[in-house]
């Protein structure tokens, strides 16, 4: 019996619900009281939990502390860049003059938010080269859907309705080929080449005049910068399509390129990944959208203009834009976070940025290559992809091995992603980690290689010092048990 | 564009050093040293060389004391809804928060999370989530809820593209008494896929064998509750699904879409402890029937057992999404805002079964008492008849953008100018933080301009 049921977490909070306990008080009623509607429209029973105050604060602090998290262990995520999310962005985003305005009021009493976002569309328009900016998307999925809708309009609108097809390389994302299919596209995979790049040969192939674009990651989710990404660029255009920039891997790229001079024609970026707001568990992020000339005027509404007579910014929207991509104006608590991260950093820190996040990863990948496959050896950018299909034969999956590095207090790294590396294990550990902490994950990943020879259960088994031990996936699918229910 | 920026940080021997960046230039030389290269430079060599270190202009770095004060300056040209009697809603509410959600929203542990897809480093987060979809479920009266969607607009637009993968039909049929905003984002969404969206009457629906779905607010972009027995019915006649958009603090009064026979019911989560924020962060609240739970968009907590029989929850039901099922998958979302879901359980925790039906009520009087003293103004009206919650339509005897121009005089927030549906139309939202003596402002000041 747990010394406290309050902080027991395995009681939910309608396990908990005792009549009569309130968690919070409001005022009375200042008015007088108005007469009801038809009793005919009223609810007769409302299933919340009664519970106190403390009792909430006691349960939701405990279940914090079944989590990994950023600030609490280092979390070497590949393609996630869990890197350090600094609180003065939070803060800033707290502020009343932020936190409590209202998405509708007028332009008149929301001239300071007007102009951070103005001030923010311009600075991520310098970092990609895609100068015209719509900050609207509030995920980096809701940016590609955004961006394909946007090449859909594009060709629509001169009469070339029937390019129907996206070229979409097989390391990507899913969420490359599940947006593409939202905006209505057939995918067309397109082959990684003996190195991780595109293969070019094969892009060409598809490259009809039914291509209406391609969707590129760079760096690819191999972490791998494509050498020939000016010829990727060339090809789809070419064909007459245009290019689609993931920039899920920009914290590789900030100050090093841009993508509008590589070719690309619109992309969306991460501010939760690259410009460090935090993740929440899954959310919120934002992703906005960035464009080139070709692709300008159909951005996602709204975008923020600054009046050329001294009448400050208003919200408009583009001439051909594909519409509104959600309520209001995007994530601005979210954009709020950004813009403070950029402006404490400045173009040297930003840079400082990708070069230590490409440093780090490197450091990992020299150390660890000896011990884990690595199949692609060459130098990497902010991730390095290795497989274990070495300790595989071994007796011990990828999977296995990520599950152990848990009861080192190190998170896993991305398992099982890029699809075309067996038993995938991507790294990221980011820019904002010390060089003894990349040390010490080094160390866990060669004692783990050992253990697979000197004690393979203790893997398989693995992992045993989390709050639940390895968990029934197959059950939970199997048997889908999504809410509280009553005893029966 | 011109900033100001500081001088760069530097250390002694004038080396760039940011905070944020542990490696000291020392790190960074013993670092590339084990690599065989001299400079961060040679790590970049795959650039092409003529794209490589583009110039970078952005304003200089600032201190976190300098950034306080920018941020503080920008924020102060903002009027937060607290500094004064406010009256706009229509989407977006100015609810009371308990201090307890900010507090455990902020902590480390839950803000500095991925999502949980190593289930046994993210219990917390997966149990959070399974707490929520129980709490949607029972708000709506709904037998499944997802952990969330980026906001409310965007969980109706991916309730009218679900409704099209049940029903295997192409059109959307949408009440004309429907946010306009939900509108446009609902057309968005349905482009790619050349779904036809068709508007339709509130008060009497025309749906045919071809609609996948009536759309309808509940209450409506205006404020008041509809018949949803005869939407339902209208839907239903025809096979199509019946997709409601709820308003979650209304449901602490109102009955539930759910004993309509909705059959996906969404939602705007803000006004359960998520401040106003300028249009978002939010959160969407979407649930259905259990029938359809597979061809539901977004992540979906479930509870099993460890390897030891010990309950604990994954993340489940994964084949319908992007990164197994890609160009397939039921949606390309993966981000289900957990952390607002989180704002939101702890907001319905606290208040729980009587403290939701406590604000609803306080809203309902409210509002209806403002709207009574409004009524009673010469020149002023209510056009529109039926019962309403916290937001009602008052017909002003001027256009609505002057008389929000001369309340603003009085530091005093009028409603959404809706000239366009009524004229001379103003919704007005009054909710629990109008005191009366805010309400009473209001009826002074229109008075004046009337």
């Amino acid at each position: 019996m747990p010394a406290s049921p309050a902080r027991d977490t395995s009681r939910l909070l309608m396990d908990r619900s005792e009549p009569g306990r309130v968690g919070a008080v409001l005022p009375p009623c200042d008015v007088p009281a108005q007469p009801l509607p038809d009793s005919a429209l009223l609810r007769d029973r409302l299933d919340l939990p009664e519970v106190s105050e403390p009792e909430v604060v006691q349960y939701f602090t405990a279940l914090s502390q079944l989590n990994f998290s950023i600030d609490t262990n280092f979390y070497p995520l590949g393609s996630c860049t869990m890197k350090y999310n600094p609180k003065v962005n939070d803060e800033m985003a707290f502020l009343p003059g932020m936190a409590n305005i209202h998405p509708l009021q007028s332009s008149q009493v929301s001239q300071g938010a007007l102009e951070l976002l103005y001030r923010l569309q311009g600075f991520l328009g310098e970092i990609t080269g895609l100068e015209n900016v719509s900050l609207a998307t509030m995920a980096g999925a809701h940016g590609e859907l955004a961006g394909m809708l946007m090449i859909r309009a594009y060709h629509q609108a001169r009469g070339d309705a029937g390019r129907k097809k996206v070229a979409i390389p097989d390391s990507a994302h899913g969420t490359n080929p599940a947006s593409a299919a939202m905006a209505g596209f057939d995918v067309v995979d397109i082959p990684s080449d003996k190195d991780g790049s595109i293969d070019l040969e094969a892009l060409r192939a598809a490259a009809g005049p039914d291509l209406a674009g391609a969707m590129i990651t760079l760096p690819s989710t191999l972490g791998l910068f494509n050498p020939n990404i000016v010829e990727v660029c060339q090809a789809v255009h070419q064909a007459g399509g245009l290019v689609y920039g993931d920039g899920a891997n920009m914290n590789a790229l900030l100050g090093r390129a841009k993508l509008g001079d590589l070719g690309f024609d619109v992309a969306h970026l991460n501010l939760h990944k690259t410009f460090s707001t935090p993740h929440g568990g899954g959310g919120p992020g934002a992703g906005p959208v960035c464009a080139g000339p070709a692709l300008r005027d159909y951005l996602p509404s709204p975008v923020v203009a600054q009046g050329d007579d001294g009448s400050g910014y208003t919200l408009s929207g583009p001439p051909c834009s594909i519409g509104r991509m959600g309520g209001f104006h995007g994530n601005f608590g979210v954009l709020v976070r950004a813009y403070t991260y950029i402006r404490t950093l400045g173009a040297e820190g930003v840079k400082a940025i990708s070069g230590n996040a490409v440093l780090n990863a490197n450091y990992l990948m020299q150390a660890l290559k000896d011990t884990y496959h690595l199949p692609y050896d060459r130098v990497c950018m902010h991730e390095a992809v290795f497989s274990a299909d070495w300790q595989k034969a071994r007796g011990v999956s990828g999977l296995e091995i990520a599950k152990r590095l848990l009861d080192y207090g190190f998170h896993a790294p991305t398992m099982y992603f890029p699809l075309i590396v067996h038993e995938a294990l991507m790294i990221e550990p980011t820019e904002s980690e010390t060089r003894q902490t990349l040390d010490s994950f080094i160390e866990a990943l060669k004692r783990i290689d050992e253990e697979i020879s000197s004690d393979p259960e203790t893997v398989r088994q693995a992992p045993h010092s989390t709050p639940v031990a390895r968990l029934d996936e197959a059950l939970a699918a199997r048997q889908p048990d999504l809410r509280w229910k009553p005893k029966a | 564009m011109t900033l100001p920026g500081q001088a760069q940080p530097r250390l002694s021997d004038g080396a760039f050093q940011s905070h944020y960046i542990p490696n000291t230039p020392a790190d960074q030389a013993d670092m590339l040293s084990t690599l065989g290269l001299s400079s961060l430079d040679d790590l970049f060599q795959d650039i092409p060389k003529g794209h490589r270190n583009p110039p970078l202009n952005l304003p200089g770095p600032l201190s976190e004391l300098e950034i306080q004060q920018e941020l503080g300056s920008l924020a102060s040209r903002n009027r937060p809804l607290g500094s004064g009697p406010s009256f706009l809603g229509a989407g977006a509410y100015h609810h009371f928060i308990p201090s307890i959600v900010k507090a455990l929203v902020t902590r480390g542990e839950f803000l500095t999370a991925y999502t949980p897809y190593q289930a046994e480093a993210s219990q917390g987060t997966l149990q959070v989530i399974f707490e929520f979809q129980t709490m949607v479920c029972n708000l709506y009266d709904m037998e499944v809820a997802n952990a969330g969607m980026y906001d409310g607009a965007t969980s109706l637009a991916e309730a009218a593209l679900m409704a099209c993968r049940v029903t295997r039909r192409e059109k959307v049929a949408l009440a004309d008494t429907l946010s306009p905003a939900y509108r446009q984002v609902i057309q968005t969404y349905c482009q790619g896929q050349d779904i036809q969206t068709t508007t339709v009457s509130a008060a009497a629906p025309d749906v045919d064998e071809a609609t996948a779905c009536l759309v309808a607010q509940y209450p409506n972009h205006f404020g008041y509750v509809e018949d949803l027995v005869s939407h339902a019915a209208a839907a239903h006649n025809k096979k199509a699904l019946f997709v409601v958009s709820a308003d979650p603090t209304a449901m602490g009064m109102f009955r539930a879409p759910g004993q309509y026979g909705a059959d996906i019911v969404t939602g705007e989560g803000q006004p359960l402890g998520i401040p106003p924020s300028f249009g978002g962060p939010y959160v969407g609240l979407f649930a259905t029937r259990q029938q359809y739970v597979r061809q539901m968009p977004s992540r979906l907590a479930g509870r099993t057992v460890d390897r030891l029989g010990n309950p604990g929850y994954v993340l489940t039901l994964q084949t319908r999404e992007q990164h197994i099922r890609r160009e397939r998958a039921t949606s390309n979302i993966c981000t289900n805002e957990a952390l607002y879901a989180l704002a939101s359980t702890v907001y319905l925790a606290a208040l729980g079964k009587q403290g939701l039906r406590q604000v609803a009520e306080l809203c309902y009087h409210k509002a209806h008492y403002a709207a009574s003293r409004i009524a009673g103004l010469p020149g002023y009206s209510l056009p529109v008849s039926g019962t309403f919650f916290q937001e009602f339509v008052v017909q002003c005897p001027v256009a609505p953008a002057e008389v929000n121009r001369r309340l603003l005089e009085r530091n005093i927030l009028g409603g959404l100018d809706v000239s366009d549906a009524v004229p001379n139309g103003m919704l007005l939202c009054v909710t629990e933080m109008c005191s009366r003596q805010d309400i009473d402002a209001l009826v002074d000041a229109l008075g004046e301009i009337g």
